[in-house]
């Protein structure tokens, strides 16, 4: 299997992704993604994938889908212009506000399509796993919404770094299963996830929260997520008067920025994907995967990793429980690979800075994850004044009230600026 | 003769003698990787073929036991090259070897240099429980060239027509996983086993060895009547964790 692309190929694929020809019929990105699952999961896959193409562009399903983002979730999300942080900055600074959303993330996006999509298929009840819980509280939430079960497996760290999401996913009806296996982070969570699903294949549907994993998931979230994107790109021409010269978007697994980027990726517009650089650069202190790491199969699909020289997947550290994941999306990684999209980190100080910045400027208590995309927009600013920039707001900060009681608020010296 | 013919061999003789064939797992290296080849040896002893786990980080098919040997092994320093220059050192055990893995650690081994390490150091075959066919192609050729086999999985969960399709694809012997789950369940063997193994013996021109949740005498009797042979896994690895000789347990279950 290959990963570093000849400049024709790398061309070619940037193409065929902007006319939205991949994944291919197998699931790949390029070299990356395919479907590496366990013998008993793959009918189950092949179901999913099925149902996928008979449901996911039907005009009912749409019309359904279209109807609970408008009127339960609160779509089209605001587009909102940072004036005190532009001022600030230097450049332009516009906010596409997911966490404006239902249970206040862009995960709900994904997950009530995907309930409605399990609805469809005849699932019995849903599992879901999650890192900082906003995923785990949109699956409880859509799962109550259309009327089935749901089991949320979480790590035994995150539970404690993320309690508040802990006790909502109680309230919406779900069962949260604490994972004590493994890293017991997201990457824990989606192996017991996938350790469940194989008991019962056929009666289980795996709400999987982000762009990872095996084909079909990667796309099917992508097309989940991508009104994001396909929302902003009309709002900045509507508010700002045109296209964003640079837009970012923090990235874990990586599904609120593949949709921001996917439906931008034909303009001519920079795009640039923010990784948890944790406290440093060495194996372990960070989740910086598509700036560190290799290429390699986990949790079903070839893409980016971090890994040993055997082949072991390593343990990560980010402040954000969202990003403290050793994969990304094979699709990130192929956007990587063509240079189409950047991938740099943020330090959780970095990340820190830039949340107390924005609750002080445009009093907006961003999550922690969110705030590595600020970090990085705040550099690029310095080095491009007076340009345009769209920042993929993709979640609120409530979650995080754990761990930054931690870190005392700084005494602001100048208030007015 | 290829490689993956000595462990189809292997079977047939212990089918022979009237019993089915006795194939042992153990997480290569646990408890203690300096018993790893002492262990080999007896558990070789006693099982007509070896299948030997490579641990990994992320074991997604693997219940609570082999996920806990597969972390302490790990953490002991326990790897692909390690486990290739241990063989080496064990020399010939005179029973055939398979080897499970993860597919992680065997891309990351390179797959032309694992076919020949493991040719020469007595590998018969591969079991990677996350490479479905789909995606095996560049595996199986590369260790076809040497001679070696890649063993298919097939569960209860597999549609007839595909049963068919892994069947024929395989080497050495098909993996019948007996239930709709992970390795070391002990909710006991589902009802409608036999009829399931008799299907795909029928279909398999190669024996068929049955695994996941086989743990006692009673459970490879059954399973023998339907199948050629039968995997014991996590019931064996707990008896190496509690520090016991694997022999008289192994011959509990038969074996040579």
């Amino acid at each position: 299997m290959k990963s570093r692309l000849a400049p024709d190929d790398a061309k070619a694929l940037l193409q065929a992704s902007i006319n939205g020809e991949l994944p291919d019929e197998r699931g790949r990105f390029g070299p990356f993604g395919g479907r590496y699952v366990p013998e008993t999961l793959v009918p189950a896959f092949e179901r999913l994938e099925a149902g996928v193409r008979e449901y996911l562009h039907d005009a009912d399903f749409q019309k359904e889908y279209r109807r609970e983002l408008r009127e339960w979730v609160g779509r089209p999300t605001a587009l909102s212009h940072a004036p005190r942080l532009s001022k600030r900055w230097g450049t332009e600074v516009w906010l596409k506000r997911e966490d404006l959303a239902h249970t206040g993330a862009h995960k709900i996006n994904n997950a009530i399509g995907q309930a409605l999509l399990a609805k469809r298929l005849g699932a019995k009840r849903v599992i879901a796993e999650t890192g900082a819980g906003q995923h785990g509280v949109a699956s409880a939430a859509a799962c109550a919404r259309v009327g089935l079960p749901c089991s949320v497996y979480m790590g035994a760290v995150d539970i404690e770094r993320q309690a508040p999401n802990v006790d909502r996913m109680h309230r919406l009806g779900a069962e949260v299963v604490t994972v004590e296996t493994g890293d017991k982070t997201l990457r824990a969570a989606i192996d017991e996830a996938l350790r469940k699903w194989v008991t019962d294949p056929s009666g289980i549907y795996y709400l999987l929260g982000s762009a990872v994993g095996a084909h079909p998931y990667p796309y099917l979230v992508r097309e989940l997520q991508s009104v994001i994107g396909t929302e902003a790109r009309q709002q900045m021409i509507d508010q700002a008067g045109g296209l964003p010269d640079v837009a970012f978007a923090c990235v874990g697994g990586g599904s609120n920025a593949i949709g921001l980027f996917y439906p931008l990726l034909g303009d001519d517009i920079e795009l640039i994907g923010v990784e948890a650089g944790g406290t440093g650069d060495g194996l372990g202190q960070n989740a910086a995967t598509l700036a560190t790491g290799t290429p390699g199969v986990l949790q079903g699909s070839y893409t980016i990793i971090l890994q040993d020289d055997d082949g072991q997947v390593q343990e990560t550290h980010s402040i954000s429980a969202g990003l403290d994941y050793s994969g990304v999306g094979p699709e990130h990684a192929l956007l990587q690979a063509t240079g189409r999209v950047k991938y740099v980190a943020a330090s959780d100080d970095e990340s820190l800075a830039a949340l107390e910045e924005l609750c002080e400027t445009e009093g907006i208590l961003t999550a922690l994850e969110t705030s590595h995309a600020y970090a990085a927009a705040r550099k690029w600013s310095q080095e491009n004044p007076g340009k345009r920039v769209l920042i993929g707001n993709s979640g609120r900060g409530d979650k995080d009230m754990p761990t930054l009681t931690k870190y005392p608020v700084r005494i602001r010296t100048d208030a007015s600026a | 003769m290829p490689a993956h013919k000595r462990l189809t061999a292997a079977i047939a003789a212990a089918n022979d003698t009237g019993r089915p064939a006795l194939v042992p797992f153990i997480t290569a290296g646990y408890p203690e990787p300096g018993e790893f080849v002492n262990t080999l040896r007896e558990v070789a002893e006693v099982g007509d073929v070896v299948e030997i786990g490579v641990p990994f980080s992320d074991p997604m098919a693997d219940g609570m036991t082999i996920q806990r040997s597969s972390f302490v092994a790990l953490q002991n320093g326990v790897s692909l090259q390690w486990i290739f220059q241990e063989l080496e050192l064990a020399g010939d055990l005179g029973t055939p070897l398979v080897m499970m893995s993860y597919l992680n650690p065997l891309l990351a081994f390179g797959y032309e240099r694992l076919a020949k390490r493991a040719r020469a150091t007595g590998v018969c075959a591969f079991i990677v429980p996350d490479l479905p066919f789909e995606e095996c192609d560049e595996l199986r050729t590369a260790l076809e060239q040497q001679g070696l086999g890649l063993i298919q999985l097939v569960t209860p969960a597999t549609p007839d027509k595909r049963l068919e399709t892994l069947c024929g694809a395989s080497r050495g012997f098909v993996y019948a996983v007996t239930i709709t789950g992970i390795t070391g369940g002990d909710a006991g063997l589902p009802d409608d086993l036999s009829d399931y193994l008799d299907k795909v013996s029928s279909i398999s021109a190669l024996p068929v060895c049955a695994g996941f949740g086989i743990r006692e005498a009673a459970d490879v009797v059954g399973v023998g009547e339907h199948a050629a042979g039968a995997i014991v896994g996590s019931a064996l690895v707990e008896v190496l964790e509690s520090g016991d000789d694997p022999r008289p347990f192994l011959r509990s279950l038969g074996g040579k």
